[in-house]
């Protein structure tokens, strides 16, 4: 039976006694259409779900995360959470997550401070300044992610001596192709003095800063915020630990047969990751606060320097406020970028998140649900950033009445 | 009311969909080839030359498939896959075998939902070192930088050794094999793992093979052999027997060569092997067709010998380069571990 010959169909708009003609009627269409979308949609994920149950069932597997418990088996080269051959599964995702979440955290903060300045670099009237920032920009933007990734760590690597004729800081910083080894210190009794300082100095700080504010409105006299800010906050952990007695013990690495003992180690996999990504998104960075304070008009400069504003005062207490506001948008696009990003790791043998979960698919073969959990964490992550990166725009948006 | 004949056309896809469950030898034959999963390069195993030519011990194995199967051994296409990628190759039906010197372990037979239907290298894990470190035994080795492949057998193997060992090491591993020679050669690591047929294939790529020395200790078992998808057990049966002919022609001294002399031959176990037809005293002939019970024809048997050879001309003319002796890999009778099901 053909549709189109359906008697039912050609007749039903005669049928209704107000004319209403069914197949013209814009309303019923798109009712139909989308209806018939939606079906559509439902039909492929059901699908979806019913092919993939009946091929696991096929190859006589099921689904499950119970083998999360099992023991991994296998040892990964950097990790911030104890781990072992002995952890399972689970450990080693997790383990996976941490080292993703520490290389993309220092990779926004060095790639933004980084970009700032290279931005500001490329509009100085300065040529060579702002020809290098151009050079290094158009270089790095136009060469692909994977690639320098591949350079940076033949470059960290090539040069560096091995273990045994490692480059010596007083006998206690090691720099040789195996890494770069510190003394890794544990802290002893009293040493929450510091934190404790420290908080004490950021509430100090803030406190400071708004009574300098008040000042300056009453008195129009200018107080030196920033450096009195910066030292207090440096020097309060320092003098709560100098306080508590100095309670740290350090463990200095030394060379013992093939490797270095003690201390703690910054792989070289690790240092080419950061570098690569840092360097890379640097350059985008750099493009974007161009833009930001570009999109600054000049009347702006001019009125501040009419004010008696220098050149630094200007920038960083009327440009850059203002920039900032261009800037936040394509910037929260570039940390999302940076953190999936991150994920290029696997390439240079950085166990990250997605490192850890091909290793674990491969050994425990169960691919849909080690790539699920993969994909929810980089859905968190990424949805985690956007929403500080929104919260942040909504903060310096201008304030309309 | 175009929608409509859409909507009928997606349930017949649907229906379609749904009933492509044909078996992989109709797939197969179908295509007129085999998608054959193998390495990414392993001079020995699986390895291209200039033109993509690929030859190896591995290789022979499709192309026995692809003779018994299709009558016709050049009827391959390789797929290079790297050791993560080619489980998952074979579960998606990407590949229609994977003969990438690849371990038989119980996990891979049960939880990955594949089946290794022999084994056509017995391997062992062995550890290779540059000359100049001095290092005469694995034990030696502790506090030492290894490098290998994430997703092997090895990776897991390393753990176990050094834990076993109360030695502490670092891991590096990689996704790509080529990364792994290159962070060893440029002193990474102190050490490159992985099967000792492998270890001697790869330290001739390097500029100075003599500069590295491969370790004495052997520290598992690793039986290499080619897999299959769970859920077809004739496929399974045809690259199981496929091998299976292959041992057992060298065991009744059949090869490429006097193969056709050979089915004159009286010997009932060559008679079977070859399908030759029996006559009996009164004239009347008995058929010897043990192809049928795979779904292939009579020559399933003799096309693999007749185009390949032998397991013995496999063996010789692809690890002769290497220097490696049949050892473990001699047949059962020579005091190997190859051995075959009789025929029959």
């Amino acid at each position: 039976m053909t549709i189109s010959s359906d008697p039912g169909i050609q007749k039903a708009p005669a049928a209704t006694a107000d004319g209403f003609d069914f197949v013209y009627s814009p309303r019923f269409r798109a009712l139909v259409s989308q209806t018939v979308v939606v079906l559509l949609l439902l039909w492929g994920l059901y699908e979806m779900v019913a092919n993939t149950q009946a091929n696991l069932a096929k190859l006589n597997k099921n689904f499950g995360f119970d083998f999360l418990t099992n023991a991994a088996g296998f040892d990964l080269s950097t990790t911030l959470i104890p781990f072992s051959s002995n952890s399972s599964y689970a450990t080693a995702l997790i383990a996976g997550f941490w080292n993703t979440v520490l290389v993309s955290v220092l990779g926004m903060i060095v790639s933004t401070v980084m970009g700032v300045f290279i931005g500001i670099m490329r509009l100085s009237k300065n040529q060579v300044v702002s020809g290098f920032a151009t050079l290094f920009i158009e270089l790095v933007r136009n060469i692909p992610l994977l690639l320098q990734l591949f350079v940076w760590y033949a470059l960290v690597l090539k040069p560096l001596p091995s273990a045994k004729l490692a480059i010596n800081f007083q006998d206690s910083i090691f720099i040789s192709n195996r890494g770069v080894v510190m003394p890794h210190p544990t802290f002893g009794e009293g040493a929450w003095l510091a934190p404790l300082f420290l908080v004490a100095a950021i509430f100090g700080t803030w406190f400071y800063a708004r009574w300098a504010r008040q000042q300056q409105f009453e008195t129009g006299r200018q107080l030196p915020v920033w450096s009195v800010n910066s030292a207090a906050l440096v020097l309060a952990p320092i003098v709560g630990f100098a306080v508590a007695g100095w309670p740290v013990t350090w463990s200095y690495p030394a060379l013992a047969g093939f490797n270095f003992k003690g201390g703690m180690t910054i792989v070289p996999e690790m240092a080419a990751l950061l570098l690569g990504l840092s360097i890379f998104y640097a350059a985008s960075t750099a493009e974007i606060v161009r833009s930001g304070i570009m999109a600054v008009s000049q009347g702006q400069t001019e009125a501040s320097m009419a004010l008696g504003l220098t050149r630094a005062q200007a920038l960083r207490q009327v440009i850059l406020p203002q920039a900032m506001r261009v800037m936040i948008p394509p910037m929260a696009s570039q940390l999302l970028s940076l953190t999936k990003d991150s994920s290029l790791a696997i390439a240079i043998g950085f166990p990250d998140l997605m490192y850890a979960s091909g290793t674990v698919n491969n050994q425990s073969g169960k691919a849909i649900e080690v790539f699920t959990l993969a994909l929810l964490v980089y859905l968190g992550l990424s949805l985690l950033t956007a929403a500080f990166m929104n919260w942040f725009n909504a903060r310096l948006k201008l304030v309309e009445r | 009311m175009k929608f409509l004949k859409l909507l009928a056309l997606a349930s017949v896809f649907g229906l379609s969909a749904v009933a492509a469950t044909a078996s992989t030898l109709d797939d197969v034959k179908a295509k007129g080839s085999i998608n054959c999963g193998v390495s990414e390069g392993l001079i020995g195993f699986s390895n291209p030359d200039a033109s993509n030519k690929w030859s190896g011990l591995d290789v022979d194995i499709c192309r026995a498939v692809a003779a018994a199967v299709l009558g016709d051994a050049t009827k391959v296409k390789y797929v290079p896959l790297n050791a993560k990628e080619r489980f998952t190759a074979l579960q998606s039906g990407t590949i229609d075998m994977l003969s990438r010197n690849s371990t038989w372990t119980m996990s891979r037979d049960t939880t990955l939902g594949l089946l290794f239907a022999g084994t056509t290298y017995y391997d062992g894990q062995g550890f290779l070192v540059p000359k100049k470190l001095n290092v005469k035994s694995a034990m030696e080795l502790g506090g030492a930088s290894v490098c290998t492949q994430t997703g092997t057998t090895t990776e897991l193997n390393l753990a176990d050794f050094f834990k076993a060992n109360k030695m502490e090491y670092k891991v590096v591993a990689f996704e790509k094999n080529e990364e792994v020679l290159k962070a060893y050669q440029e002193g990474r690591c102190d050490v490159f793992t992985t099967d000792q047929s492998g270890l001697y294939a790869e330290r001739l790529k390097f500029a100075v093979p003599e500069d590295h020395v491969v370790l004495p200790e052997i520290i598992s078992k690793e039986p290499l052999g080619p897999v299959v998808r769970q859920g077809d057990d004739q496929w399974f049966s045809i690259v199981k027997w496929t091998y299976y002919a292959l041992i057992t022609a060298e065991e009744l001294g059949v090869n490429s060569k006097n193969i056709d002399e050979m089915k004159t031959s009286t010997n009932p176990e060559i008679q079977r092997l070859l399908s030759v037809k029996t006559k009996a005293d009164d004239g009347t002939e008995a058929d010897n067709d043990f192809g049928k019970g795979l779904g292939l024809g009579p020559d399933w048997a003799y096309n693999p010998i007749k185009q390949v050879g032998n397991y013995a001309e496999i063996f010789d003319r692809n690890l002769a380069q290497l220097k490696i002796a049949r050892g473990k890999n001699a047949l059962w009778k020579d005091g190997g571990l190859q051995y075959a099901p009789p025929i029959r």
